[in-house]
Order: C-alpha cells, then sequence, then structure tokens
C-alpha cells in the first residue's frame, strides 16, 4: 500500500470489480484469486469467456492458470525482475503509451536507464520464465485497450515487497492503464475490512484518511477535533512490536479480532514476545491462541451481531446489521472500546455510542467519504472517494489527477535487483511459500467451526513436486518434518505438480501444524511487512 | 431502442433484448422455471411460449430476440393450456411431497400449480428412481424434484467455470451427474443450490431448520474476504441458520463455500459469553464481570503508562471489525493511551 501511495497518492484498488469483466487483458500477479477472492474471480473468468487474454504469474499452478492464454512460472521472490523485463520489451517494441507518460507521469529518463539491464534473456536466467514467454507477456498486456493488473500478498510479503509494487506501478503507468475504466493496479484485499482498518487510520504514521501524523497543521486538525494533545511520533508497525516486546521496550498490548499468535511469521518468536508483556488484553469472539496468552479476555460480538459498516477491497463502504444477539455477556466491540475510552479518559462510563455518530465524526475528519451517511449507504453503498452528498461515488481514481501532490502527476520509480533474505542452501535445500486454500480463511478460527468446511479440509498440507518426492522417498499422505531455521512442523505431504521441484507450499490455516512458525520475519524497509512468502526448509520423513 | 407490441402495450425495449426481457422490462409477467437473466438463455422448460403475430406456433420468448414492430401475446386461453399441461407432466413424476419438502413456500414449481390450480395429474405412469450420491457434507441432492431445467449445469460451467456436473442418459433417464459418474469434483459455492427452482438441491445443514418464509431476514456484508459480498442472514430463534444473497447486488447473488456454508462458528459452543481475568501471572483465566475486567485494563493501562510512558503501549486493530471499531481504538489508542503505536493484521 506504501508502494503505491509515493507513486500515484492512494494506495487503493484503482478500479472496480465490476469493470474486470470489462478487460481486454488481465495481469494476474501473486493472488490465487479464485481461492482466496472467489468472486472476484468469477468477473475473471467470464472476462476470459468474453474474449480477454489472461496472463496469470504464479509458481504455483493455481486454478486460474487454467483459464489463461500464458502461465508464467517463475521463481518465488523474482516478481520485479519478471516485471522489469516485460517493460524492457514493451520500451524496446514501442508499445509504450508515450502521450500518458508526457502528460501524466515524472521519473520517465531515470526510470527508462534503470531497465537497462533486465533484458528478457536476463529475465529468464533470473526468474525460470522463457524469453520468448516474457516477451509475449509483454506484447499482451501492452496492446491491450483496457488492461487490469491484479495483485495480493504473493508479491507484498517479500523484503522486496514495496519495490515490487512500484514495478507494478510503473507497467501500468507505461501502458496508460490508469485513470480509466476497466484497467489500473489492483491489489486484493485479504480481509472484509482490510481497507476500512487502514481508512480509519488504524496504522501507526497516518490519522484516518491516510492524513500523515507528522504533518503539524493535520495534527492540530486532529487535535482541536478530539480536544487532546496528540503524539507527533510515527508509531511502531505491527511487524517492529514483537521486537519491542522483546526488548522491554513494549509493556502492554490491547488486541481485538486478531490472532498473531497464529498469523504472525516466525510465530514461535512472536509468541514470546507476548509472553513478556507487563499485560495483554485481547478481545475476540473465540479464545484464540492470542486470547490464550492474555491477562484479560474481552468477549465480543461476531459481524451478524452488530451495525456498523465495512469497506471492501473496491473502497466499497457497506453496511453491516445485527441478525442475533450475542451469546451471554459478549458485548459488541464499539462499546467495549468506547467504554475503555471513557474511563481512560475520565468521561462518564454509562454513556452509550452508536455507529451511526462515530461514521458521522469520521466523515468530518476526512473528505473521502465526507458525502456519505448511513442514510445514504443504507439505500445503497458507496465507492469512496466520496466527498459532497451528492456525489455518486467513484468507480475507478485518477481519472484527471494524481493525488500525490501539487504536480497531480504519477512517478516512476526505479525498480533495482533484489534478493530474498533467505535462500535455499545445502542445510535448508526448498523454497517454503505460504497461503490460504479455499475452504479456510486466516487462522481458522471461523471456518473450521463450520462443520462442512472443516470436513472438507480437515487439516494441513505440504505441497510437495513429484521430482522432489521421488528424491526424497515421500509417498502422498505420508507424514512428513518440515524444518526451518526458525521451527519444525509435522504435515502430511501432498504430492502434487501445483508446485515446481524445489519449491514447496503450506497453507497457514493449521495452528497445530502452523506454517507460520517456519516462515521468516525478515522486513521490508519501507513498508515494514515481513517476508511470509518465500523462506528455505528442509524436509525430512 | 426498438419498440414492439407486448400484450396491446407499446413497449421500448433495448437492441438485441429477448422477448422475455422485454416483457419483464415492462412488467408483463411470463412464467419461466429454467431462465436467469445471470445466464445465457437455454429453452428447456417451455413455460415461457408466446404468440408471435405472423409465426404459426408458440415460442419461446427467452431465446427469441425481440424486434422492431413485433407483435406478441403473452397469454390467452391456448397459451396457458400448453403452460398448464407442461407443469402437470411435470408433477406427473415429481415426489409431491411439499408438505415436508423444504422448497416449499420458496419453490417455482409449487408456485405454478398453484398458479393453475393442480391438484392432481391427469398422467399416471411411472416415477424416476434416482440413485443419490451423496458424498459431500454440503449439498443435499432429491434428483427425484429435479425438472431438468439445467440451471445448476449451466451455473457451474458458464458462472463458476468448474463443470462439476452434467448431463448424462436421454429422455425419462435423463440424469444430473459428474462427468462421467465419476467422483464429484467440486468447489461447493453452492451457486447450483441457489438457482435451483425446485427442492432438488438444498443443502444439509439446512435441513430440520425453518423453511425460508419462517426466518428472519437481514441484509448486511460478507465477513470474510475483501471481496464484500453482500448477503442475507436468514436467523430463527437468534441463531443464524441459513446464508444467501441477493441476485440484484454488486456480487449478483454469487457467494464462495465460505460466504454461503461458513456461518457455523456465529453460533458456535466455543463462543466467549464471559470476560476472563489471570488473577495472578503464570495462573488460569477465570471468569470475571465486565466491571473488573475493565477496572483491570484501565488500571494497568494507566500504570504502563505512568511508569514507562505512552509509547510501552501497543495496539492491534482488526481487519474483521466495523470502521467504527477501527475508528475509535486508534482513536483510543492515540488519545487514550497517547501513542501512535497502532496497526493491523494489513501485512499479513
Amino acid at each position: 500500500m506504501a508502494g503505491l501511495a509515493a507513486k500515484f497518492g492512494s494506495g487503493a484498488m484503482s478500479n472496480s470489480v465490476e469493470g474486470i469483466s470489462r478487460n481486454e487483458a488481465l495481469f494476474v500477479i501473486g493472488s490465487n484469486t479464485t481461492e482466496n477472492h472467489p468472486i472476484i474471480g468469477l468477473r475473471m473468468k467470464e472476462a476470459v469467456a468474453r474474449g480477454a487474454q489472461l496472463i496469470v504469474a504464479d509458481p504455483r499452478k493455481i486454478p486460474l492458470v487454467k483459464f489463461a492464454t500464458l502461465w508464467l512460472r517463475h521463481k518465488p521472490g523474482t516478481d520485479s525482475v519478471l516485471l522489469n523485463a516485460m517493460m524492457h520489451v514493451i520500451l524496446a517494441e514501442g508499445l509504450e503509451d508515450k502521450t500518458f507518460i508526457a502528460e501524466r507521469t515524472e521519473g520517465f529518463a531515470e526510470f527508462v536507464e534503470s531497465l537497462k539491464e533486465f533484458t528478457p534473456d536476463f529475465g529468464e536466467k533470473i526468474t525460470g520464465v522463457p524469453a520468448e514467454d516474457i516477451r509475449k507477456a509483454a506484447r499482451i498486456y501492452a496492446s491491450a485497450g483496457n488492461a487490469g493488473i491484479y495483485y495480493a500478498m504473493g508479491i507484498t510479503q517479500h523484503v522486496m515487497g514495496t519495490n515490487n509494487v512500484h514495478a507494478v506501478g510503473n507497467l501500468a503507468m507505461l501502458t496508460g492503464n490508469l485513470g480509466k475504466d476497466a484497467a489500473g493496479v489492483n491489489p486484493l484485499r485479504g480481509q472484509n475490512n482490510v481497507q476500512g482498518a487502514c481508512d480509519m487510520g488504524c496504522l501507526p504514521d497516518v490519522f484516518p484518511g491516510y492524513q500523515k501524523v507528522a504533518i503539524p497543521e493535520i495534527r492540530q486538525k486532529f487535535e482541536s477535533a478530539w480536544c487532546a494533545a496528540l503524539s507527533d511520533v510515527p508509531g511502531l508497525p505491527a511487524s517492529e512490536m514483537t521486537e519491542a516486546m522483546l526488548a522491554g521496550r513494549m509493556k502492554g498490548m490491547y488486541i481485538f479480532g486478531e490472532n498473531p499468535a497464529v498469523s504472525d511469521p516466525n510465530t514461535n518468536h512472536a509468541v514470546k514476545g507476548f509472553e513478556s508483556l507487563e499485560f495483554l488484553v485481547v478481545q475476540d469472539i473465540f479464545l484464540t491462541e492470542t486470547a490464550e496468552l492474555a491477562d484479560v479476555v474481552l468477549p465480543s460480538a461476531s459481524f451478524a451481531e452488530k451495525n456498523g459498516t465495512f469497506t471492501c477491497s473496491e473502497r466499497r463502504v457497506q453496511r453491516v446489521r445485527p441478525a442475533i444477539a450475542s451469546p451471554g455477556a459478549a458485548r459488541d466491540d464499539l462499546a467495549i472500546i468506547h467504554e475503555i475510552f471513557q474511563r481512560l479518559t475520565g468521561g462518564d462510563a454509562a454513556a452509550t455510542v452508536q455507529p451511526a455518530e462515530v461514521f458521522n465524526e469520521v466523515a468530518s475528519l476526512w473528505a473521502g467519504i465526507a458525502g456519505m451517511d448511513y442514510a445514504r449507504l443504507d439505500r445503497d453503498s458507496l465507492q469512496w472517494p466520496c466527498p459532497t452528498k451528492d456525489h455518486p461515488g467513484t468507480p475507478y481514481l485518477f481519472e484527471k489527477t494524481f493525488p500525490r501532490n501539487e504536480t497531480g502527476k504519477a512517478l516512476f520509480t526505479k525498480v533495482p535487483y533484489v534478493l530474498s533474505d533467505e535462500l535455499p542452501d545445502a542445510e535448508y535445500p526448498y523454497v517454503l511459500t505460504t497461503g490460504r486454500e479455499l475452504f479456510h480463511y486466516h487462522t481458522g478460527t471461523m471456518t473450521r467451526r463450520s462443520t462442512g468446511l472443516a470436513a472438507v479440509a480437515p487439516e494441513a498440507f505440504v505441497e510437495v513436486n513429484p521430482a522432489d518426492a521421488k528424491d526424497l522417498g515421500v509417498k502422498d499422505k505420508e507424514m512428513l518434518t518440515v524444518t526451518s531455521r526458525r521451527g519444525t512442523i509435522r504435515v502430511k505431504a501432498r504430492v502434487s505438480d501445483i508446485v515446481p521441484p524445489k519449491v514447496v507450499f503450506i497453507p497457514f490455516h493449521y495452528k497445530e501444524a502452523g506454517a507460520n512458525r517456519l516462515t521468516s520475519d525478515a522486513l521490508d524497509p519501507i513498508c515494514k511487512i515481513m517476508e511470509a512468502k518465500v523462506c528455505a526448509v528442509r524436509i525430512e520423513r | 431502442m426498438i419498440s414492439l407490441t407486448i400484450d396491446e402495450k407499446k413497449i421500448e425495449a433495448p437492441e438485441g433484448a429477448t422477448v422475455l426481457e422485454a416483457a419483464r422490462l415492462a412488467k408483463i409477467d411470463i412464467p419461466t422455471l429454467c431462465h436467469d437473466p445471470r445466464m445465457k438463455p437455454h429453452g428447456a422448460c417451455r413455460l415461457c411460449i408466446v404468440d408471435i403475430a405472423g409465426l404459426p406456433r408458440p415460442v419461446t420468448s427467452c431465446t427469441t430476440p425481440a424486434t422492431d414492430g413485433m407483435v406478441v401475446t403473452t397469454t390467452n386461453p391456448r397459451l396457458e393450456r400448453l403452460r398448464k399441461t407442461t407443469v402437470e407432466l411435470l408433477l406427473s413424476d415429481h415426489p409431491n411431497d411439499c408438505m415436508v419438502c423444504i422448497k416449499a413456500g420458496d419453490c417455482t414449481l409449487q408456485n405454478l400449480a398453484y398458479k393453475y390450480a393442480i391438484r392432481e395429474s391427469r398422467f399416471k405412469g411411472a416415477v424416476r428412481q434416482h440413485n443419490r450420491v451423496d458424498n459431500n457434507p454440503f449439498i443435499m441432492r432429491e434428483q427425484d424434484k429435479c425438472v431438468l431445467c439445467g440451471l445448476c449445469v449451466r451455473v457451474c460451467d458458464e458462472v463458476q467455470g468448474v463443470g462439476a456436473i452434467g448431463y448424462a442418459n436421454r429422455g425419462f433417464e435423463s440424469d444430473i451427474c459428474p462427468p462421467f459418474k465419476n467422483e464429484l469434483n467440486c468447489e461447493f459455492c453452492g451457486q447450483c443450490v441457489s438457482v435451483c427452482p425446485t427442492g432438488a438441491l438444498s443443502a444439509k445443514m439446512w435441513a430440520g431448520q425453518p423453511r425460508l418464509e419462517g426466518m428472519e431476514n437481514t441484509e448486511t456484508t460478507c465477513t470474510y474476504c475483501g471481496c464484500g459480498c453482500n448477503i442475507t442472514l436468514h436467523s430463527h430463534a437468534n441463531k443464524v441458520v441459513r446464508v444467501s444473497s441477493r441476485s440484484d447486488n454488486h456480487n449478483r447473488g454469487w457467494l464462495c463455500v465460505k460466504g454461503r456454508f461458513g456461518y457455523e462458528f456465529i453460533n458456535s459452543k466455543d463462543r466467549l459469553t464471559t470476560p476472563l481475568i489471570r488473577r495472578e501471572k503464570g495462573g488460569k483465566l477465570e471468569p470475571a464481570t465486565w466491571d473488573e475486567a475493565l477496572d483491570l485494563v484501565v488500571a494497568k493501562m494507566s500504570a504502563i503508562k505512568e511508569q514507562h510512558g505512552a509509547d510501552a503501549i501497543g495496539g492491534l486493530a482488526s481487519a474483521r471489525c466495523t470502521n467504527e471499531e477501527n475508528y475509535l481504538f486508534q482513536k483510543l489508542m492515540r488519545v487514550g493511551i497517547g501513542t501512535n503505536n497502532v496497526d493491523h493484521c494489513a501485512r499479513y
């Protein structure tokens, strides 16, 4: 997200899901869309049925490959080299959109210079994708009238995640696939309200609406709205909190609706961090693995028991409404947080709060949703920006300008070749990559309690290529020990050509065989994302 | 736009519309069993037959393009007699056990039987005895209720792109089954269940729960991935017992297996129902009152802030909770505690 914001001025999905079916070309990289965003996947299949060309770049033979015109099976961690090599071809063959580049971008000359070494042959050497396929992909993407790029954690959870996002942005800029319908750069958000949590300022460096805490005028605006003095020091990102806990700099934590004791890369390390805290509060609907470590556990309401709004991947703000009452003494999160706020600030602890009031407060502080209110949202959902009450919402961004700075132009960024932090060696000869499967969600606290889902996907597995299985003497369904420098798990083999040789895949839903006990917490230096998608492991029977 | 006359009404319709689409635009009701505007026209059920001036016999309106100046009649005694006969024939090979059928009240076939007041079928004869293979935890098949409209086969192929099921055999022996009667290779999205016009397809987990009309309906947004699908929660006696999605929303009524069938966690017996407190380090989590729990939270947070400063406290918000909750949470961290140490799992 930080990657796109630096280039365009906004890090959200630039276009809409509905427009996908009108793409002439789709480039899907690092997104197992049909399993992780199944309904967005349907639009992609519809586009293909209507004659669109689909390029899938993924080390795994994901289900979408079946629908692809071209599948680029690049090595994990080589995304930006693949993208750079494609752009090298586009420039070499004169397929770039010269008008768009001249009128709406800056930094082009330096960028062109930086691409020099990324010839298709160099691309082939690093990524393992034949140079001819790189050329084909470049031609398909660049010759389409409307081409959309779709990506997810597959390119971001790397030490060079921000670089990868920059490269994706460069590709769209180079071909003028921004600021128009059925195109764009589209990060697919993995959870119902990741977009909303970001929008609402649950990020260490920004207030709601991406307004920076470090800018004095912005801070003053929030200080007067909230009647309080505010810190000008950006906070710690989640991925740096573990170290702060272990170093004794962070003593207390309040976590709600998250289960980092299973979802954090290098989980063993993260759990030590939580254990070292003086005080941990966890607010959740289940006694999660994280809640088990807490000093106080607060029972909250599920989505079916509360009022509010979620903002989905395409910036669409939608109502959430209660169907039933919460069990026992569980209370909705808003009421709990509000009461703690009141008690901490010396307010009236018995005062109640309405979601609509809170929404209006946000709308008064962030122009992006200033035109929204519950009465409008009750009639229909709206996509931000929606600055006024009569604004219809925005299906695609950047039509006239990029809100990055006063020039209104998008910025080309140089993307150097960076290696993954932990590459395979003699001791740990396989690359482990992780992800989700269709039948489960995140740490499985919800889906594994649903009988049908638990029945069709009962246990963890490790995908091993048949060639590797032969080398290791491993049979399908045999129990294996997978070990990295950080941990070890026992997990059942699934011998399959979904993964290429020397690469294995484990879903991270299963706490009893937690893939994240193996994954690396090496950080991207810019956006502080952890490299969950590439680490080195060894496999034993 | 083209203009045509349907039932003596002048109607404007877009170029390329079928007669059925044109009629529906003008709110003229033509019965169908096999039509779904989200899929290609199929022309299987023959209920949408209409008379068109100049044509010798009725045609299916779902597969006939509307043309400029066309004169259409959607109802007359002959058309209604033909439709009634079609429904009678379907019912002659149907269990007609509406009393115990999960689909009653929400069944197109039942509505048609009601419309044409068919109490008994004139056509007595053999009825199909289909073998049911139900080796899956989600989808309940009662193939003796199947009218072979093809909606399930088409949605699986045209929309889902999976092709898990198709037709086998002909005529009376016709059957919906996996290709070559192999094992079912299915994503369990339940799209087929959602389009089935009869009780032939339902969900196993709905069995024994009230039928659709006996439930409360709540329009809301799915809690799983970032697609933001609109869903309807069907609840009864303070339990969510079914999830569906309306076809007029941005996800067009389509859901995935998690959204449609992954709702049991809501009423799980594992839900937390009371605050818990660990009264001493290393001790057990024990039930507590809200006052006790919140007193402790506030006391501890205040003490840490006093002793080590506000930046010794951090907060993790939730990408699954609402905007309002997340907003208030970061405000709590920034105003109540005084730190910018607030983040969430956007990076995981």
